[in-house]
């Protein structure tokens, strides 16, 4: 709103730029870059002229409107967060008071009596939080569904006679519900078409277990085409796949960096990165959530200063960064990441767990979105869980780092190897995203996705929610801030036949529990729109419309992405 | 300077006054600032200023005893050159180029074997009910689950597993996750923080290491399956826990073993375990992938195979990858214990959920040994079969307890580096292969290893064998060794 007409885009597609939320500090653009390309000495320039620099100049690396928001929280709900907090801790003290003197009764599980006098398996204040605070709203996690996870799903009905510390099956199901929750990104789960059949195939043929690893007597045919046809799909020399997902991190990055390394990890990794970045015993530096400036100063600052007390220079530089953050929606910055990267001589791990295949007009993820080259991703992660209706993880790169992997990875030499039937949902279903089956199926999911992300989040915040992140992530958070405000939405929502996933402190920081939307290409426009006005109903009967930058649904989307970005961010 | 002098008099006289007056020789003090002359009084103050500032700056600053100009910045970051991302590996690496495997009767690299390899000790792998399971719940619910456990991945199928190990474990309560490996690395450090301690078994494989590491917690090893070394430690650690008693509460102790080794293959002393548990107050981790569906007259493993209370035990873990022939692993024992992992298990909360169909097939495998618990019985025989046919090879020697069904053959005498050891190994194991009997060296990560384990040849045994294939792949062995050892 700050902005000045003349720096307004003509048409808002054509020409590139670079916006930003209203909180300067979670995002930031490469600061040297600009000044070593640039070479101008001006460095008070009228915040306007500036602007228009950084766009011209990062539009040469970005070949796309990068727009992302992350709203700044209203100084009133973060007061009466914070006292929902404070109320919660103060009857949770007195609750455990209550039970201590045996007032109240205690549904915790008790130490067998012979152990009682061991040290205590879990320190008391372990678990004031979930005794107290999760426990009230326990009922909107592990729901137990039983359908395939696709657009609509089949919960099973719980119930709680005692305030939700067991839980009891009714025996009834709740049919249809809209399902809002799974990582179905393309629809890939399901259990008829091409995928399914061609899994049951291999199932009779091979059974569902290996028995063995990889490299003793574990490797079935069906791994290896797996794998070539995950390094072409990524358009890479090589790929090597594994069993689990958040084994893939966890295992592999001990194996690229060790002692004398020094890893840049972004603050709001996945724990399967923090994992893996602490058992590989790196010296570990964490910068701000995809705030570029942080990263250069760190990154400078390493390679100056070498090893810390030795001053000896760094043997190599990790950098750690997600292609879409689950619990922000926010997509990484990596035009600017692989420039980094490349003026500092790091390498780049990008964990592409949510992105690969909901991004991009391809379906080949964040390098694909920013049409990048994908060679100059050192070290490409990502799932087969999400978007490919499977299981496992796969780490894709140059031929080297892959013949080092096949000898060295954990996994290859002492975990089971993937499940056959598994292995050909992958095959298939990737196969239907390139178009190898003949068929334009993939292409179009990929397309019905992108075409429901931009609905879906345009619609929100048109509605006056605060939704967080990048306007073309399928993850979609919206935020809910209150604790009560939690259990609130999540029963509401199943109540009117949705399933959503809400998630609070510690997944998030203590005042922003959000809400959480996984659009899915298996999402028609009729599903949508009806998730919308149910979302729109529960929003108003729990005020969750936070949102100030009031949005007219008649206005265009040009208009809506401007309006959005309060003030910019290089003034 | 004379005013100095009057306030250290006072000072000294002061301290003969009666606390009555000193209001009034404060005051007096003031009176006498008053009239001291100006630069002294600045002088004064600078000189407490200074004292001030020496006070609250930090004593030393690293990264300020030298400035580098941005010039000089840019030079080192230009100069720095990283090592390349990963080593290169020679082109001769054993493990560039897997064996490819197909079908189940098992075809390697184009040509059927009988399977000695595979840790199928059921021979579930094959079974058609458990193929029919698996496809019928494929049918019903797809491949993948899409989310983790909290958040819709949790599906009908996961919960009847759980419940169906519990009972068949006869303990409280279960949890499953989806990968093998990660059911005891993450176990371990849900419990062991940092500041406690576990005694660990050397044999230990490789996921209790990492396991171990993950935790942060301090490592002891006893010798292997020594209980005496482990009662020397604990007692060493009782000393230590009497001095620092205060310590000794919050530090927890966990003892963390395998019923079946997978590196050993022989079987932890359980009984005696169980009572140095209750004797020092520590608590018993047991990881049980090998003896899961092997030992025990109903397969329930290492408890059953010594009649140990399952109760005196605070965790079982096993991986349902071997002989229940699917995917994934559980933990089970007390709910008071398995149910903080479903919070603070990272592999469980942070992780997709095991794929329905395997569930499913999990679930029919578990029906299958319930049924028919014969079918322990039968293993038991092959295994005291084949380790009685395997004995007596000339240069080999058998390591292995004979209830063991994953034995393996090491050289009788190395012949001088590893390397070359391996090579005579792998020469043996490919003669094998010649003739149509699949084996496979026991691979190792012989840098991670905390302990490496000998080079050895892998001999699984499998309820599918008979007694032909059996007199078949020993007499195979034997040729070989006597060829390649001379």
């Amino acid at each position: 709103m700050t902005e000045s007409p003349a720096t307004k885009p003509a048409d808002g597609e054509a020409r590139p730029r670079v916006k930003n939320g209203l909180k300067p500090e979670r995002n930031g653009l490469v600061k040297s870059l600009r000044r070593c390309h640039e070479r101008q000495p001006k460095r008070h320039c009228h915040p306007e002229e500036e602007e228009v620099h950084a766009a011209a100049l990062n539009g040469g690396l970005y070949n796309r409107p990068f727009l992302e928001s992350f709203e700044e929280t209203p100084m009133l709900v973060a007061v009466l967060t914070y006292m929902g907090y404070g109320i919660l801790t103060v009857f949770g003290y007195l609750r455990d008071f209550l039970r201590h003197w045996k007032i109240e009764r205690c549904h915790i599980a008790r130490e067998k009596e012979e152990q009682k006098d061991f040290v205590p398996l879990y320190q008391d204040f372990e678990n004031f939080y979930t005794r107290n605070l999760y426990m009230r709203i326990r009922d909107n996690w592990n729901r137990p569904i039983c359908s395939v996870p696709g657009a609509k799903v089949d919960v099973i009905e719980r119930a709680s006679s005692d305030y939700n510390w067991t839980f009891n099956y009714t025996g009834r199901v709740v049919q249809e519900v809209i399902n809002l929750g799974s990582y179905n990104y393309l629809g890939f789960a399901e259990n008829t078409g091409p995928c399914a059949t061609s899994a049951a195939e291999v199932t009779a043929k091979y059974g569902v277990g290996v028995a063995s690893t990889r490299q003793e007597i574990g490797n079935l045919d069906g791994h290896e085409e797996m794998e070539k046809l995950v390094a072409k799909f990524l358009g890479v020399e090589s790929a090597m796949a594994f069993g689990m997902g958040f084994a893939t991190n966890s295992m592999n990055i001990p194996a690229l960096a060790g002692k004398g390394c020094l890893i840049l990890s972004d603050e709001l990794n996945h724990a399967s990165l923090v994992l893996g970045v602490r058992l590989s015993g790196s010296t570990i530096r964490v910068f701000k959530h995809n705030n570029m400036q942080n990263l250069e100063k760190l990154l400078r600052e390493a390679i100056v200063h070498g090893q810390p007390r030795t001053h000896r220079p760094w043997k190599k530089i990790l950098i750690v960064v997600e292609g879409i953050y689950s619990m922000e929606g926010s997509v990484v910055r990596l035009p600017e990441v692989i420039a980094l990267k490349k003026r500092y001589r790091a390498y780049l791990y990008l964990d592409e767990a949510h992105s690969i295949g909901a991004l991009g007009p391809r379906g080949r993820g964040v390098i694909d979105y920013f049409g990048l080259d994908p060679c100059d991703v050192d070290v490409m992660m990502g799932t087969f869980t999400k978007s490919f209706g499977a299981a496992g993880g796969y780490i894709a790169g140059k031929r080297e780092l892959i013949e080092y992997l096949r000898s060295h990875s954990h996994s290859a030499v002492y975990a089971t190897s993937m499940s056959p039937p598994v292995v050909e949902q992958i095959i298939t279903s990737m196969k239907c995203i390139m178009g190898e089956d003949g068929t334009t199926i993939g292409l179009k999911r990929v397309q019905q996705l992108a075409g429901n992300v931009v609905y879906f989040r345009k619609r929100l915040q048109e509605m006056g929610f605060i939704i967080y992140g990048n306007e073309d992530s399928p993850v979609v958070p919206m935020m809910l801030y209150m604790p009560a405000k939690i259990g609130a939405f999540g029963r509401e929502m199943l109540k009117r036949n949705i399933g959503v996933v809400v998630v609070g402190f510690p997944a998030t920081p203590i005042i922003e529990s959000r809400a959480r939307f996984c659009i899915s290409a298996a999402h028609t426009r009729d599903v949508l729109d009806r998730a919308l006005s149910v979302i729109s109903e529960v929003g108003d009967l729990l005020q969750l419309k936070y949102s100030r930058h009031k949005i007219h649904p008649s206005l265009t989307r040009t208009c809506t992405r401007t309006s959005t970005t309060d003030e910019p961010l290089l003034s | 300077m004379t005013s100095q002098f009057k306030i250290a008099t006072f000072y000294l006289y002061r301290m003969r006054q009666s606390w009555t007056t000193y209001l009034k020789e404060l005051l007096e003090i003031v009176h006498y600032f008053y009239f001291a002359p100006a630069y002294h009084l600045i002088l004064e103050g600078i000189l407490i200023l200074w004292i001030i500032r020496l006070l609250f700056s930090k004593t030393y600053k690293l990264h300020e005893t030298y400035k580098l100009t941005e010039k000089e910045k840019e030079d080192l970051i230009e100069e720095w050159q990283p090592d390349p991302l990963v080593p290169p590996v020679s082109k001769d690496h054993p493990s560039l180029s897997y064996d490819v495997v197909t079908g189940h009767k098992i075809t390697i690299n184009g040509k059927e074997c009988i399977n000695f390899a595979s840790f199928n000790f059921l021979g579930l792998l094959d079974n058609e009910r458990v193929k029919q399971k698996a496809l019928a719940s494929l049918k019903k619910y797809g491949v993948g689950t899409c989310g983790p456990r909290g958040f819709y991945g949790t599906f009908d199928v996961h919960l009847e597993l759980e419940s169906r190990l519990a009972k068949f474990m006869k303990t409280e309560e279960a949890i499953i996750y989806s990968y093998g490996f990660a059911t005891i690395a993450s176990a371990i450090p849900a419990y062991s923080k940092r500041g406690d301690i576990i005694f660990v078994d050397e044999a230990a494989c490789f996921s209790i290491q990492k396991g171990l590491q993950a935790s942060r917690s301090f490592i002891k090893y006893f010798k292997h399956n020594d209980m005496e070394d482990l009662e020397r430690m604990l007692k060493e650690q009782e000393l230590e826990d009497q001095k620092n008693p205060r310590k000794a509460r919050v530090t927890r102790k966990f003892i963390v073993v395998e019923g079946l080794y997978i590196n050993t293959a022989d079987i932890c002393p359980l009984p005696e375990l169980v009572t140095l548990k209750y004797k020092y107050k520590v608590r018993i981790f047991l990881e049980e992938s090998m003896s899961f569906g092997v030992l025990g007259e109903h397969g329930r493993g290492v408890t059953e195979h010594f009649g140990v209370n399952i109760d005196d035990i605070d965790l079982i873990s096993a991986n349902m990858e071997n002989a229940v022939a699917s995917i994934g692993g559980f933990c089970c024992g007390r709910s008071f214990v398995i149910d903080h992992q479903r919070l603070s298990g990272q592999g469980y909360c942070f992780s997709a959920s095991l794929p329905p169909m395997l569930a499913a097939a999990a679930i029919e495998a578990l029906n299958i040994m319930e049924e028919d618990p014969e079918i322990f019985t039968v293993l038991r025989g092959k295994c005291k079969h084949v380790h009685k046919a395997l004995q007596g090879i000339p240069g080999l020697k058998l390591v292995g307890v004979q209830s063991a069904p994953a034995l393996h053959l090491q050289l009788e005498r190395s012949s001088g580096s590893r390397d070359s050891d391996m090579q005579l190994l792998r020469t043996i194991v490919e003669y094998c292969l010649e003739r149509r009997v699949a084996l496979t060296l026991a691979r190792y990560l012989e840098k991670e290893e905390r302990f490496l384990p000998s080079p050895s040849i892998r001999v699984v045994v499998t309820v599918e064998q008979t007694e032909e294939d059996v007199h078949n792949a020993v007499s195979c062995i034997q040729e070989a060794a006597s060829a390649v050892l001379k």
